[in-house]
């Protein structure tokens, strides 16, 4: 059983646990997937600076707090006793176009080629981590959601909204693989 | 003396943002629960959050390559984990509405309607640009740092300036 789990999951097992996270938070407390929001609850409890966008209870909201808790022990736990010792598997067009940029290293989901702390000034990594990082907190912010909010929760809750919001994150991100990543990696 | 102490508390009481549009936009604060409970009973949203993040893992959704992928039109797997996900969700949450389930504490759970703003398409272009930039949305940037990626504590923290600069420039925004 354990050999099992520790193989990579099929996307099937994996929609079917993230699509019931859905009414597991609704029917333990009436809570409403979504992850992105827990970035300003930090806002609101650390820096509020008097902006009237993190004046709030966000006690009220704790649950959040410690449902990201919950995912970063779960990943935790995933990589002390579920590790797969095998490289991760990618599509060979791809490893093709990475190894172009001098992406080999397929021993984490993270490539440390380009995560890594001894990279971290070099200008791609720099773009790919601080900018990154920066347009998915003000991006998510600014949508109102991000993939649990929209893309799984809202769309459960059959939002039109959030179905707009979703295909905007994918042209965003085809735009941005397609069109915009090779000019970064060749940095 | 007491009727003094009384009349001055409330200027000195931080304003709250009650504006329900505000509050409903950004999917929060909106189901106002009426019971009270310690502080420990929100541990069962951890033990959720244990299972999602060992899932975000083990099916390779924190992985960059992944990531790259979908957005090459080069692997079905990130399709097929977000389309499942959207129809164990939606029946799950057409089943709680058809049958008016009520939470484990006996409340009624609630679903708002979402209002559109240009937001969501101008704030989801540019999270669309960050996630195939990061390989990964907020879920899966905890996770990465669950993993040992502690770099990735760095993606969090320039997330969180993100947000922030969002709320400071928010009434500015085009919405």
């Amino acid at each position: 059983m354990i050999e099992i789990l520790k193989q990579p999951w099929p996307w099937y097992v994996a929609g079917v646990i993230a699509g019931l996270t859905v009414p597991a938070l609704l029917l333990l407390g009436n809570r409403h997937f979504g992850i992105s929001s827990s970035l300003r609850h930090i806002c609101a409890s650390c820096f509020p600076a008097n902006i009237k966008f993190f004046k709030y209870d966000w006690k009220k909201e704790a649950w959040n707090m410690f449902f990201v808790g919950g995912i970063v022990l779960g990943a935790v736990i995933a990589t002390a006793w579920l590790a797969d010792p095998n490289p991760v598997q990618v599509a060979p067009a791809l490893a093709d176009e990475l190894a172009s940029y001098g992406v080999a290293d397929y021993q984490s989901m993270v490539p440390a080629d380009l995560f890594d702390w001894k990279y971290l000034l070099t200008p791609r990594s720099f773009i790919l981590i601080v900018v990154g990082g920066f347009l998915v907190g003000f991006g998510t912010r600014y949508a109102g959601g991000c993939t649990s909010g929209h893309a799984i929760m809202g769309l459960s809750n059959l939002q039109l909204p959030s179905l707009i919001a979703t295909m905007s994150f994918m042209a965003g991100g085809f735009i941005m693989a397609n069109l915009i990543l090779p000019h970064i990696l060749s940095l | 003396m007491e009727n003094t102490i009384e009349a001055s508390a409330p200027a000195t009481t931080p304003e709250v943002n009650t504006d329900f549009e505000v509050r409903s936009l950004d999917a929060m604060c909106i189901n106002d629960s009426q019971i009270s409970h310690p502080w420990w009973y929100n541990l069962k949203y951890a033990a959720v959050g244990i299972f999602f993040g060992i899932t975000l893992v083990k099916a390779e959704v924190i992985s960059w390559f992944r990531i790259q992928e979908m957005f090459r039109l080069q692997s079905f797997h990130m399709y097929g984990v977000i389309g499942t996900a959207v129809m164990v969700g939606a029946l799950s949450v057409w089943l709680i509405k058809r049958f008016k389930v009520k939470t484990i504490f006996g409340e009624q759970i609630d679903f708002q309607q979402k209002k559109f703003t240009k937001g969501n398409v101008i704030g989801g272009l540019l999270f669309g640009l960050g996630w195939a930039m990061t390989g990964a949305c907020p879920g899966p940037l905890f996770a990465q740092v669950g993993t040992g990626a502690t770099v990735i504590i760095v993606a969090i923290l320039s997330a969180i300036a993100g947000t922030w600069t969002y709320g400071f420039l928010r009434e500015r925004l085009p919405h």
